[in-house]
């Protein structure tokens, strides 16, 4: 098996740290591409493997097509040219073998009108899972996010922060493999932000879930990830591929060590060089 | 213990109320001062007489002024929402009926009142019907946009979901809707009572089927001007009635959650 390696010429070390050697990738890329109808092109032709388990991150300037490329992971729009697969099949069999994908979008998205633990049951309730089968899986994902006393509180009471991690309930809940987050923090305080990147580490470790995150943190992507893939824009292209081979699950101790520091100079350098006009069309 | 002004709920009651004690007086005294005669302008006890004086007729004729206006509330209720739901269905639906519910609109209830109630055998039916039509269209117009209304980032949430239609309807758009709903009721309350009387001034309908409206009408022709008052009075209070039983309504339905309806303790 190696996937990784004809679909990232650009990946110095290759990242093997969570994939096992005989587990399908959990989603491919075979020159996938967009142009949106107005001729815009949104990505260029784009090969990539994300391996079952990797915590994978999207950063970049804006337009560079981050979130274009989570939409496209998320089957949310098509691409124009190219195909992808997900665990080796079409998108049309992710539901049937079982396997489940769940979104994270930037804004909590809850419905005002339903309460904390209705709003985690949603997906359920889509899914025609039985309500009675529902409760304890519910508690469990409320538990888990820490909000199991506010599970029959109204998302107007919560904070930010606190309706973010009821979004994050609401994708657990299905049990997913996948797990799309676009920007989920972007809207939250420093000290939020830590504290959630910190349980969403934990959650990750601890269901081996594969998860692919946009953000615009250096900080976020290096403490969250396994590899950080850096984006161009025009047309939005991978630019550079970082590997952060650290061992898991990440503590905060991690974010005052040397070597965070030196992830960080190193990405933020590649961010500035990604963002020159130059950088247009160097990497292809 | 706080002082009574400055309870909010104390100032909101008393305010308004201590405003039409005034009123009342000055009108009473006004009208004890110029001895206006009772059958150009009545005083405030005048009406109060006649109100306890005709009280079996008024109530009787009350009676039939609710049930019409109920009765045509109840439809446009249903009717109205059955309408959205078939508007959000499809676009064409909407774009090919629409303008014949904007037509229902704009065309004067007393202009088409005549024509039902020649076409309409039983006048208790024409008269629900006329009301029906005034208070159909704030139903209409504020449920299919409440139902369009529909949070952009949830809507997509249900897609990815794969939610069928019926389940999105159900789960997203019928509560995403209540809001603009019960802004319908209330608006739509008040137009079915203006219907009802509107209709019976048209019809003109004595006997025992006779409604509030009718009372004015007699009163005018037998110049007991008290009377009239006193009809307008219960007409008056009947509509603040339904308008307040509607904001309950809205209240008991959206106050967890709905910002038009939470108190002053947030």
């Amino acid at each position: 098996m190696n996937a990784l390696l004809p679909a990232e010429p650009l990946d110095e070390s290759p990242d093997r740290m969570t994939a096992s050697g005989d587990r399908p990738p959990a989603v491919e890329l075979l020159s996938a591409e967009k142009v949106f109808a107005n001729g815009t092109r949104g990505l260029a032709p784009i090969d990539l493997s994300i391996a079952d388990g990797e915590f994978l991150t999207l950063i970049g300037p804006s337009g560079c097509g981050k979130s274009t490329l989570l939409k496209l992971i998320a089957n949310l729009i098509e691409p124009s040219d190219g195909r992808l697969l997900w665990w080796r099949g079409e998108f049309g069999k992710v539901g049937q073998d079982g396997r489940r994908l769940a979104f994270v979008f930037q804004e909590p998205t809850l419905m005002p009108w339903a309460r904390v633990d209705a709003n985690v049951r949603l997906p359920l309730e889509l899914a025609n899972v039985a309500n009675a089968k529902t409760a304890p899986i519910v508690a469990e994902a409320i538990e888990r996010v820490g909000l199991s006393r506010f599970a029959r509180h109204f998302p107007r009471q919560l904070s930010g922060g606190m309706k973010m991690r009821v979004s994050i309930a609401r994708a657990l809940v299905t049990n997913p493999n996948l797990l799309l987050m676009d920007e989920p923090f972007g809207a939250l305080d420093e000290f939020t932000r830590n504290k959630l990147d910190a349980d969403l580490v934990r959650l990750w470790w601890e269901r081996q879930l594969t998860t692919v995150f946009v953000t615009h943190s250096i900080y976020e992507a290096v403490f969250l990830s396994t590899r950080i893939i850096v984006m161009a824009a025009n047309p939005g292209r991978i630019f550079r591929t970082m590997t952060i081979d650290e061992p898991q699950p990440r503590e905060e101790g991690f974010r005052s060590s040397a070597k965070f520091a030196a992830y960080c100079r190193e990405l933020s350098t590649w961010l500035a060089e990604a963002s020159l006009p130059s950088a247009s069309g160097a990497a292809s | 213990m706080r002082p009574l002004l400055q309870s909010e709920t104390f100032v909101r009651i008393a305010a308004p109320l201590a405003v039409g004690v005034m009123l009342i007086g000055v009108w009473e005294i006004g009208c004890r001062l110029a001895s206006i005669p009772v059958y150009l302008f009545p005083k405030p006890s005048d009406i109060f007489n006649s109100l306890i004086h005709n009280g079996p007729s008024l109530l009787r004729a009350l009676m039939v002024t609710l049930r019409v206006t109920l009765q045509a509330f109840a439809a446009a209720v249903v009717l109205g929402t059955l309408i959205a739901f078939m508007f959000v269905q499809s676009r064409a639906i909407e774009v090919s009926l629409f303008p014949y519910a904007v037509l229902l609109q704009v065309t004067p209830v007393v202009a088409i009142a005549p024509l039902i109630i020649i076409l309409v055998k039983n006048t208790q039916l024409s008269l629900t019907i006329c009301a029906t039509l005034v208070a159909l269209f704030p139903i209409i117009s504020n449920t299919t946009l409440g139902l369009r209304s529909v949070d952009p980032g949830l809507a997509n949430y249900f897609r990815m979901n794969r939610a069928g239609r019926l389940k999105t309807l159900i789960k997203l758009r019928i509560p995403g809707a209540l809001p603009y709903f019960f802004g319908g009721l209330r608006i739509s309350s008040g137009l079915a009572l203006i219907g009802a009387v509107v209709a019976e001034f048209v019809a003109g309908t004595g006997g025992r089927s006779s409604g509030l409206a009718y009372e004015i009408l007699d009163a005018g022709f037998t110049l007991d001007i008290p009377r009239m008052f006193a009809a307008l009075f219960l007409i008056t209070l009947t509509g603040v009635g339904l308008f307040g039983s509607m904001v309950a309504l809205s209240r008991l339905a959206l106050s967890n959650w709905h910002e038009s309806e939470m108190g002053a303790e947030t």
